[in-house]
């Protein structure tokens, strides 16, 4: 059976499936808000696939990183803004 | 239309051509500025906007100061969308042969008024933490400024406009001697004199300009803020700039306003066309991630390029054509138009208007390679 994932989101502890990415990740952790935009407006995940640029999230401490296109791995620390 | 009058038509609507006629309209005289393009849709838009005094010569240093100076006095003026800030420049050195050139800078620059700050590598770590560990050190100048181009060339022009300026956008020049420009469409322009500032295009309108376009790229990243705090160039930059026709790079980083960063530097002759090289990119990166590893993790969002106007000597030509008559040059900045823009109206208006220049203008004249017959 494969081995739940442990990561930080803003510092709170979630397990999730292997295979996730971290847009799913913070999806299935209730936040709709991933970012807010230059001029303060919440953005959310859109296209899914890497296009949009609207799910950008730091992970461990580097900004601007695409939450869609990335998996989730143990100990990871992601921070939404 | 057939055509129009003015005191004076100037072909080019980039900084340096905005800035003559925010000067010209000031004192009096009906202008006219004419471009193809937009306003600062050519080498203005493409490059940093770094606001620095280099040292690469007596006469640069001198036209470098004087323009700096003269964006100091307007700063208050600027509206935030000029993003002017006075953030210093960091002259990072690698070694310690670098070192003796922070030392030599530090006391030129010394005796020219010019605050620095010679750091060692503890210091520029603590300046610039996103520094690889292990470089020597550097020199922090801390007035010189950045600004963000086209907006500043806009505002330029704006004033101009303000002061009775006519803006032709859209229209080439085809042809034009110190009495009149002829446009692609059949009109003719006539004028008591004109002002070729048409950036690297300017000897395709006054044959025998020596000028030719040396091309360059930039990347710019996402927001990152704080990443990098000043305007960071290793000393070899002037090395990369002067070496005469071989391709180059420089590490050449600025942090602008909205936190994103721009990454240079490339200076290439005989490149026809716009088009981004990505060989060159890679070198640039590669340059770029020998000084600052951190980079690698950061995303570039857009990459461009641009054609410095250059000249032989690196300076530029401003004034009087020797053998024109009503014709004046405002061209040749290659990298350094946007900190000269200022000053390289004012030596090109003062004379006309019967003032002293604030600092000698041979060393720019046209003349010192165009002589009469």
């Amino acid at each position: 059976m494969p081995t739940a994932i442990t990561l930080t989101i803003n510092g709170r502890r979630i397990s999730v499936p292997p295979d996730y990415t971290i847009a799913a990740a913070i999806m299935q952790s209730g936040r709709p808000t991933l970012r807010h935009s230059v001029t303060g407006q919440p953005r959310g995940p859109l296209c899914g696939m890497g296009i949009c640029f609207e799910c950008r999230v730091t992970i461990n401490g580097v900004a601007q990183q695409r939450s869609c296109q990335t998996l989730c791995r143990d100990g990871m620390e992601v921070e939404t803004t | 239309m057939s055509g129009s009058t003015c005191d004076v038509a100037i072909v080019g609507a980039g900084i340096v051509g905005a800035a003559c006629a925010r000067a010209l309209a000031a004192a009096g005289r009906r202008v006219l500025v004419v471009d193809s393009h937009l306003v600062g849709g050519g080498a203005t838009g493409a490059g940093m906007g770094h606001i620095v005094v280099m040292d690469d010569s007596p006469a640069q240093m001198a036209l470098n100061r004087y323009s700096q100076r003269l964006w100091n006095e307007l700063a208050d003026q600027l509206p935030a969308g000029c993003e002017f800030e006075t953030c210093g420049t960091i002259w990072v050195a690698a070694d310690d042969e670098e070192m003796t050139e922070v030392r030599r800078k530090h006391a030129l620059f010394a005796e020219q008024g010019i605050e620095t700050f010679v750091l060692d590598e503890r210091g520029l770590h603590e300046a610039e933490p996103n520094l690889r560990d292990g470089l020597a050190g550097g020199l922090r100048v801390p007035g010189d400024s950045v600004i963000y181009p086209p907006t500043a060339a806009r505002w330029l022009m704006d004033r101009a406009q303000e002061h009775g300026a006519e803006l032709l956008l859209g229209a080439t020049v085809v042809e034009m001697d110190g009495r009149g420009m002829q446009l692609s469409d059949g009109r003719r322009i006539d004028a008591a004199m004109t002002v070729n500032a048409a950036g690297s295009l300017a000897p395709q309108l006054t044959a025998g300009l020596p000028v030719r376009p040396r091309k360059g790229h930039l990347i710019i990243t996402d927001r990152y803020p704080g990443f990098v705090r000043h305007q960071l160039l290793e000393l070899g930059y002037l090395k990369s700039a002067h070496e005469s026709n071989a391709d180059s790079v420089a590490f050449n980083v600025q942090p602008r306003k909205t936190g994103q960063l721009l990454i240079g530097s490339s200076r290439q002759f005989d490149s026809e066309t716009l088009d981004v090289d990505p060989p060159m990119v890679e070198r640039m990166i590669a340059r770029s991630l020998e000084y600052m590893p951190g980079l690698e993790k950061l995303s570039a969002i857009r990459t461009w390029t641009g054609f410095r106007a250059a000249t032989p000597d690196s300076l530029p030509l401003i004034g009087p054509h020797p053998e024109i008559p009503g014709l004046y040059i405002a061209t040749g900045h290659e990298g350094l138009g946007i900190t000269t823009s200022l000053a390289t109206a004012r030596l090109l208006v003062d004379p006309l208007l019967g003032r002293p220049t604030a600092i000698p203008v041979e060393p720019y004249l046209p003349a010192r390679f165009l002589t009469a017959a």
